[in-house]
């Protein structure tokens, strides 16, 4: 169910840019004007988003450990898996976010005759996530050709690398075929694992079929049904240059595309996809596990009311001698 | 807010990344292409048609010169049979370069532009261009 609705909203997103283009004319409402509010939706809604968790305190010293802590000087510890001071977060971070490093150490876990529970190596959704999103960033990267001139020599790069099989003209991109093939993946896996189907929601479905979206306008735009690449450059740079024009006779699937990616960016901030921003702020993964040598205060701590010893003899001090209790002071 | 360095240093990342193309392209003015066909050949020439309409040359060209490749030095086939029945030599030095022997101000104008960099130098001489 979760899967048709999130279909349908994208193929609606689709018709909404065909017929706002082809049927209305509206090239500047779908060419600059949307464009614009999107990525003005997307920037804001990510500082305020990150600022919002900023002000929720992390109450307890949680990072999860799977290696020896730092205790005993000739006892040999393990720097990435528990890490004890900054250069380690750093480095255990760095192979969370590049690497997916604790998705690595997925599971399968299968109930056997017997009944037997039996855990398996799985490293499918560790290896389509990696190529995903790799593949994404590149093509990212890639686009600023359309947003930059002179382009930067390093998209140049990128570009001849990702092409390099030299494959027909213009030439293949890799990471189109990847991206696209990861993210089928993605989608078939929350389809056909009935375990990840029941806990599969509209909003897990909906980012999956705007990427394939995205990406298949994309590969049609560059393969099959070509648009003018001239004229968009023009319109993408003056987009970049705060001189937006829209140059008349680029095809509809391009605007189809933007559409589609526009609706990606504004809808970045409100869903899942903040996890390119909730990454760095997991309380188990950036705090060094070092709790034995500093002391976490709760930050929700308030002063607590004590009534000490000294406080209480001299309270009480007469009524304590008067029963012959020993007191401390005379 | 807590651990507002750190957060702040994250953000000014992010904004760092997410505006590039903004505050890259400041100040710089785009002269947008202008490929010419002004060459003295295409000049002479009666009928000034590409071996296929202009519109299909504009989107297509990249695929045609790939097919006449593969035509021309894998097949041996050297005959071009166009959309309107004429017929032309396949051969991208003696075809394609008579008519636009103006590289610069026709092929790169737009690749350039658009950070294309087709390798068909990387075996044909770049036709000589008269130094203006």
């Amino acid at each position: 169910m979760g899967a048709l609705l999130s279909f349908f909203v994208v193929i609606v997103l689709v018709l909404i840019a065909l017929v706002g283009v082809k049927g209305a004319g509206l090239y500047v409402l779908f060419g600059t004007i949307i464009p614009y509010a999107a990525v003005a939706t997307f920037i804001l809604g990510v500082i305020l988003r990150v600022i919002k968790w900023s002000r929720s305190p992390v109450p307890f010293h949680i990072p999860t450990t799977c290696g020896q802590e730092k205790s005993l000087p000739w006892i040999k510890y393990n720097k990435l898996e528990s890490p004890a001071g900054t250069l380690g977060v750093i480095g255990r971070m760095a192979l969370e976010v590049l690497l997916f490093r604790s998705l690595f150490r997925n599971l399968k876990t299968e109930l056997r005759e017997g009944p037997k529970l039996v855990y398996g190596s799985n490293k499918w959704l560790w290896l389509a996530g990696l190529a995903f999103h790799w593949s994404f960033l590149i093509v990212l990267i890639r686009h600023l050709r359309f947003f930059t001139h002179p382009v930067p020599e390093f998209v140049n790069i990128i570009d001849s690398l990702d092409g390099f099989l030299q494959i027909g003209s213009p030439h293949l991109l890799m990471t189109g075929v990847v991206l696209l093939l990861a993210v089928t993946y993605l989608f078939l896996r929350r389809v056909f694992i009935p375990q990840v189907r029941y806990i599969s929601l509209p909003a897990d479905y909906l980012p999956l079929f705007l990427i394939i979206g995205i990406a298949t306008s994309g590969i049609l735009m560059r393969y099959f049904y070509k648009v003018d690449i001239i004229k968009v450059k023009e319109l993408t740079l003056g987009l970049a240059t705060f001189s937006p024009e829209v140059p008349a006779g680029i095809g509809a699937v391009f605007y189809v595309h933007l559409f589609l990616i526009s609706s990606l960016f504004a809808y970045f901030p409100f869903s899942k996809l903040m996890h390119m921003g909730g990454v760095f702020l997991s309380p188990t993964r950036n705090l060094a596990n070092n709790s034995r040598m500093k002391r976490h205060v709760n930050p929700w701590n308030y002063p607590v009311k004590v009534h000490t010893y000294e406080e209480y003899e001299e309270e009480f001090r007469e009524k304590m001698k008067n029963a012959g209790i020993p007191v401390e002071k005379e | 807010m807590y651990d507002a360095g750190k957060i702040l240093i994250g953000l000014i990342i992010f904004l760092a990344f997410a505006t590039f193309p903004f505050y890259s392209n400041m100040g710089k003015a785009v002269a947008k292409p202008d490929p010419k066909i002004d060459t003295p050949v295409i000049q002479q020439l009666e009928v000034k048609k590409c071996v296929e309409s202009k519109e299909f040359m504009r989107a297509e060209h990249m695929q045609l010169l790939n097919e006449w490749r593969d035509a021309a030095l894998r097949r041996g086939e050297r005959v071009y049979k166009g959309s309107d029945g004429r017929t032309f030599q396949i051969s991208f030095q003696n075809q394609c370069l008579r008519c636009h022997s103006n590289k610069k101000k026709f092929c790169d104008e737009c690749h350039s532009y658009a950070a294309v960099k087709p390798y068909c130098w990387d075996c044909h001489f770049a036709p000589k261009e008269a130094k203006r």
